[in-house]
């Protein structure tokens, strides 16, 4: 067998390729990340806001643009595509051939003005071909790598970008190239494509212009968008009073060969309604025209709730036929059917919810890596293998599976790292190079000697502000010894010149006036370490983002600003002191609470990894709710994944299992945590570096119709057992959705009970055709591929029927005969059956053990009682304390190849923690005076991190900082009555300097 | 109050780091023009942003001061930093009040890393009330707190 192979290549550069990368990377593999676009960011780059937290995209996204983009580990492969892969697992070959950009990586620094000065027009495909852009472009703003691409169809060859360009970046001449590697393994996230709308011929996509895609729609509202985030018809440029939504375009929708649901569209739809309200001054009636509203993920009913309570959102349970539009207008006519009546209303803009679609390259990859499809072109996975393609050692995340939201898109993308590692987990490290820095000088005793490095940018900021006279103006400062000023300061020859004049002028302050500490801070600090001074003992003056940039004709104001802005950073960097990175010792090993399916995933993906795992679970027997789930809708056997998941982790060496107990207390952190299990045979004490929260969840245990009190009525797990057991006997079923879910006291939806019940109304209907079932529900939320199941049960001949929450169904028992009573809405009649069962799809439960779990970690609960996690969009699995982590049912109900996805994620960002010996926090944090604290505990209780303990000492209590806790927020440092408390690197008395040499000029003494 | 034409206000504004001092930087990538009357000064959250900042920039001169932090509630990249900020400010613009200084002069916003063209405007109108305001009654006659 080949050796193996310590890297791996990741194809796709949207969120779940990031998230995938960035969790191999960290945990020491060298990762290759390709993208057939110029920059990666993928479709989460274009999108305004996030649900349902309606988070900014951008805001969210580019923190991870950058940690990507600038990791050691990571090698970006950008405007490229994969050509052939040969080898197997643990060890392939990949070619692939990179498209020439026409622009010389290595040199462009992406300044811009080869863009500004380019006299051609083209669509700009990333606004949706709403606005402009030029031949030679990025994609947007933020884009990662910041390097131009010149669009060779538009470009006029006019040579001005070549004149322009100070960096001489411009390659006219460039050719593709083809290159291949060496990987251990390989994760797919090509993402998908929206659904052409223009498919749909009858809604008037391309023909009429206020008809827009949902994608198209996110562009309008960005800020950053064609219409500067203002809600405007592409027709006229008028703001709409009246807006219409179409859901299942492309989607649920056989006629077309798309019989499965994109499972994010009610979701985008109801937010793209809210934000469109929010974004137009006027009244705007927004209308959302559905089949069914499948809001089925954590507190998305809640969310969909207030669409419709807070901003009167209006919902139409419809399928829109036609659209015409008034030619004089441009407005939309809408026919379609409301309450069986053929209806037709006039609209000023249409917004079409797009479904997603495999990915146009779809067939291409699956023939390059020999993996295997399913009939709609979505890369095949299986219940309990749900990251694995059919190709061992190839690995897939994302929509490329199926149609899915961010949030489990990042928590496969995770769990497809984990896999991608265990492979290759013997040759973690050998790929990647540590850096080495040269001893830090001590500088404490040393004058502020300062070196101000002032750049021009190309022309960005010298077009602008006038350099010679603002590095004049520097090295006149107090302190400052030594002045100059740079073409591009972040160029790789003028790090090197900064190296050498630190060491020609003792500098031990280095300030670089040029454009954002946010992309360019992180490059300068490791210039200066890399020199021998503590990367602290930097500063950045933002000379060109918010100066020259935004003042362009007003030159004479701007130099005097640039030269305020110099002022206020030398008199901040007057007091820097060096920072210490923490570094603390981490224990390899995992402790991971709760032994179901998630938690035993877990701990084998630990293992496989090489780390010790103890696994504690409260019961007698591993295996939690999966023990009672008999069947799967898909077919699978889920008895014999259980046997085989028990065995394995019982017989694997690095698992302790510890069955019959409880965790009974946490201590410690990020790490190093200490731990009590409490079991018959007594108390013991362990010590680990992470854990992982898998604590489940209960069916609840339903107090509506009768339950408990009439024998015929029972619960879909109950229903299942029966049917498994062959005991179960029916002329007639009625089963009832949403039983303890989707209510005032429970608003949210528990997501696994509409798959339940079409997999009970199958089983049924498979042993025996004649009995009646009916499902009485509020809307059928078989997501994604679970749509097809339904399309199933409707063509068996179960019969479902709506019904909402003014007319829920009545369940009575007369002698034993059970009698239920509801709605039919479209006969418009009552109707009463007598089903000899009831069954009752009972929501799911949080654990009634989570509240003191989350009291002993620390660690937050939703309102409805599950975990509540880092951020909803992307850290999913991660809990806001560092080191804990978060999967399966505790986290919100699932499905088993969800909780699977999420325990591998779980594992996978766990990983990157304990595959370090040590961890280097970060240097700028909060810092006690103890001789100044008063130990009055302000800080204490303000610190959102708990990282604030009080320590006595002999005769005085003080607050201590747990260094591996603070993030360095400073909100302590300002609440402290004492002063005793501050946050590195923006300490009270450097910013108060910083602020006064704003406003006041200073002499040289 | 004075309307000087000529008189050009200063104004310094704190920026969290994560969305608001990003809004301004995308102002910038934008090319988005605003007055060239304030100077920024980044801090890590608008939490960190003490009432001594604020005070210190009245007392050398400023005629305005800005805060601006991630949006309420949930943006805060410190959970709840820009609730704290809120809080602070509301008291300290009584507090302003009895210093004599308008309370107008200090604004609290909200501007999130998309939102340049927000961060633009809130720059244009602080100038435009500023210049109607006059000078920071402080420094009128060259006085201190």
């Amino acid at each position: 067998m080949a050796e193996k192979i310590g890297s791996v290549m990741v194809v796709g550069g949207g969120v779940a390729g990031i998230q995938a990368s960035l969790d191999l990377a960290d945990s020491g593999f060298k990762v290759y990340l390709l993208d057939k676009s110029s920059s990666i960011g993928g479709v989460m780059a274009e999108l305004d806001k996030t649900f349902p937290t309606n988070d900014c995209s951008m805001c969210i996204l580019a923190p991870k643009l950058v940690a990507t983009g600038r990791h050691p580990n990571i090698s970006l492969i950008t405007n490229a595509e994969l050509v052939d892969l040969k080898g197997q697992a643990g060890n392939f070959l990949v070619k692939f051939r990179k498209r020439s950009r026409y622009v010389d990586e290595e040199r462009c620094n992406g300044c811009g003005l080869c863009s500004q000065k380019c006299p051609v027009e083209a669509l700009d495909t990333f606004n949706e071909g709403l606005s402009n852009r030029s031949a030679i472009y990025v994609e947007y703003p933020q884009a990662v790598p910041l390097k131009y691409i010149i669009d060779r169809e538009k470009c006029i060859g006019c040579g001005t970008c070549e004149e322009v360009c100070k960096a001489k970046a411009i390659a006219y001449d460039q050719q593709d190239t083809e290159t291949t590697l060496s990987v251990g393994s390989i994760i797919l996230a090509p993402g998908f494509e929206p659904f052409d709308a223009r498919v749909k011929s009858e809604l008037g996509y391309g023909k009429f212009p206020n008809v827009v895609t949902s994608i198209e729609f996110e562009r309008i509202l960005s800020a950053s968008g064609p219409y500067g985030g203002l809600a405007l018809r592409p027709s006229d440029g008028e703001v709409p009073r009246k807006l219409a939504f179409i859901q299942c375009v492309g989607s649920r929708d056989a006629q077309i060969n798309r019989d499965y649901c994109s499972a994010a569209c009610c979701m985008y739809g109801i937010k793209e309604a809210i934000i469109a309200k929010e974004h137009v001054p006027v009244a705007l009636d927004c209308t959302l025209f559905y089949m069914d509203i499948r809001a089925h993920g954590k507190e998305f009913d809640a969310y969909y709730n207030r669409a419709q309570d807070e901003f009167g959102i209006r919902f139409v349970r419809s399928r829109v036929a036609n659209i015409t539009e008034d030619p004089k207008t441009n407005n939309l006519h809408l026919y379609y059917v409301e309450e069986e009546e053929p209806t037709t209303e006039e609209f000023d803009m249409v917004v079409l919810s797009v479904g997603m679609q495999p990915p146009a390259e779809a067939s291409k990859l699956a023939n390059i890596f020999g993996i295997e499809l399913n009939g709609q072109k979505f890369c095949q996975t299986r219940m309990f293998s749900p990251v694995e393609t059919s190709r061992p050692g190839v690995f897939v995340c994302g929509a490329f599976s199926s149609p899915k939201d961010i949030p489990e898109s990042v928590a496969q993308a995770s769990g497809a790292a984990a896999k991608a590692m265990s492979i290759i987990a013997s040759e973690r490290g050998k790929e990647i190079v540590a850096k080495e820095y040269p001893p830090e000088r001590d500088v404490s005793q040393e004058e502020p000697r300062i070196g101000v490095f002032v750049c021009h940018c190309g022309i960005n900021i010298s077009g602008t502000v006038s350099v010679p006279e603002v590095v004049d103006f520097a090295t006149k400062l107090p302190s400052v010894v030594y002045g100059e000023a740079n073409l591009y300061t972040c160029s790789q020859d003028t790090q090197g010149m900064i190296k050498e004049k630190i060491q020609e002028h003792n500098l031990n302050r280095v300030i670089v006036a040029s454009c954002t500490p946010r992309t360019h801070e992180a490059l300068f600090r490791e210039t200066v370490r890399e020199s021998g001074l503590n990367p602290y003992l930097f500063e950045m003056a933002n000379i060109r983002d918010q100066c020259s940039w935004v003042h362009v004709h007003q030159p004479k104001e701007a130099t005097e600003k640039a030269k305020d802005l110099i002022r206020s950073v030398v008199a901040k960097a007057r007091l820097l002191k060096p920072l210490r990175r923490p570094v603390i010792n981490v224990t390899p090993t995992g402790l991971v609470i709760g032994g179901g399916v998630s938690g035993m995933t877990a701990a084998l993906e630990l293992a496989n990894q090489g780390f010790d795992v103890h696994l504690v679970e409260r019961t007698k027997n591993l295996g939690g709710h999966l023990r009672e789930i008999r069947y799967t809708l898909e077919g699978e056997n889920p008895r014999e994944h259980l046997d085989s998941l028990v065995t394995q982790v019982l017989e694997n060496g690095r698992i302790h299992v510890y069955l019959d107990s409880e965790v009974a207390e946490v201590n410690g952190f990020v790490g190093n945590f200490k731990s009590k299990i409490n079991s018959e045979s007594g108390e013991k004490e362990v010590e680990h570096g992470v854990v992982i929260v898998a604590t489940g969840a209960k069916e609840y245990v339903p107090t509506e119709y009768l339950y408990g009190n009439a024998p015929g009525v029972v619960t879909q797990r109950e229903l299942e057992e029966m049917l498994f057991n062959g005991a179960f006997k029916a002329e007639s079923v009625v089963m009832i959705q949403c039983v303890g879910a989707r209510t005032r006291e429970r608003p949210n939806c528990a997501r696994i009970c509409c798959g339940q019940a079409i997999k009970n109304a199958l089983r049924i209907k498979e042993t025996s055709p004649e009995t009646d079932v009916y499902v009485l529900y509020k809307d059928v939320r078989s997501y994604g591929f679970k749509e097809k199941y339904y399309r199933k049960a409707a063509s068996k001949g179960v019969i479902f029927v709506n019904y909402n929450d003014d007319r829920k169904p009545e369940v009575s028992s007369d002698g034993g005969k059970l009698k239920v009573l509801f709605w039919e809405p479209i006969i418009k009649e009552e109707i009463t059956l007598e089903p000899d069962t009831v069954v009752l799809s009972a929501a799911v439960s949080p654990n009634p053990d989570s509240k003191r779990v989350s009291e002993m970690l620390k660690v937050p609960l939703t309102k409805d009682g599950f975990f509540l996690e880092a951020h909803m969009k992307l850290r999913p699995v991660d809990f806001q304390t560092d080191g804990v982590f978060l999967c399966g049912m505790a986290h919100s109900p699932k499905f088993i190849d969800e909780s699977i996805c999420q325990a591998c994620a779980a594992a996978a960002r766990a990983s990157t923690i304990l595959s370090k010996k040590t961890l280097e926090m970060e240097g700028i944090i909060a810092d006690v005076d103890e001789d100044l604290c008063s130990g009055c505990r302000i800080c204490e209780h303000l610190c959102p991190y708990s990282a604030i303990e009080m320590n006595e000492k002999q005769t005085k209590v003080t607050a201590h900082v747990l260094e591996a806790l603070c993030k360095g927020c400073g909100v302590c440092g300002t609440a402290c009555p004492t002063k005793a408390i501050t946050l590195g690197h923006f300490t009270t008395g450097e910013i108060l300097a910083q602020v006064k040499a704003a406003l006041v000029e200073e002499v040289r003494a | 109050m004075s309307e000087e034409s000529d008189f050009e206000p200063k104004i310094i504004g704190f920026l969290c780091n994560w969305c608001s001092y990003a809004g301004a930087d995308l102002a910038g990538v934008s090319r988005i023009q605003y007055p060239p009357n304030i100077r920024i000064i980044r801090v890590m959250c608008s939490g960190r942003v003490d009432p001594a900042f604020i005070l210190e920039a009245f007392k050398n001169g400023a005629d305005g001061v800005l805060v601006a932090g991630c949006h309420l509630p949930s943006d805060c990249h410190y959970i709840s930093g820009n609730f704290k900020a809120s809080r602070r400010i509301a008291l300290l613009q009584r507090l302003l009040q009895d210093l004599g200084i308008e309370p107008q002069r200090l604004r609290l916003e909200w501007v999130s890393a998309s939102e340049g063209d927000k961060f633009a405007t809130i720059v244009r109108e602080m100038v435009e009330q500023l210049k109607k305001l006059g000078p920071n009654p402080l420094t009128k006659d060259g006085g201190e707190i």
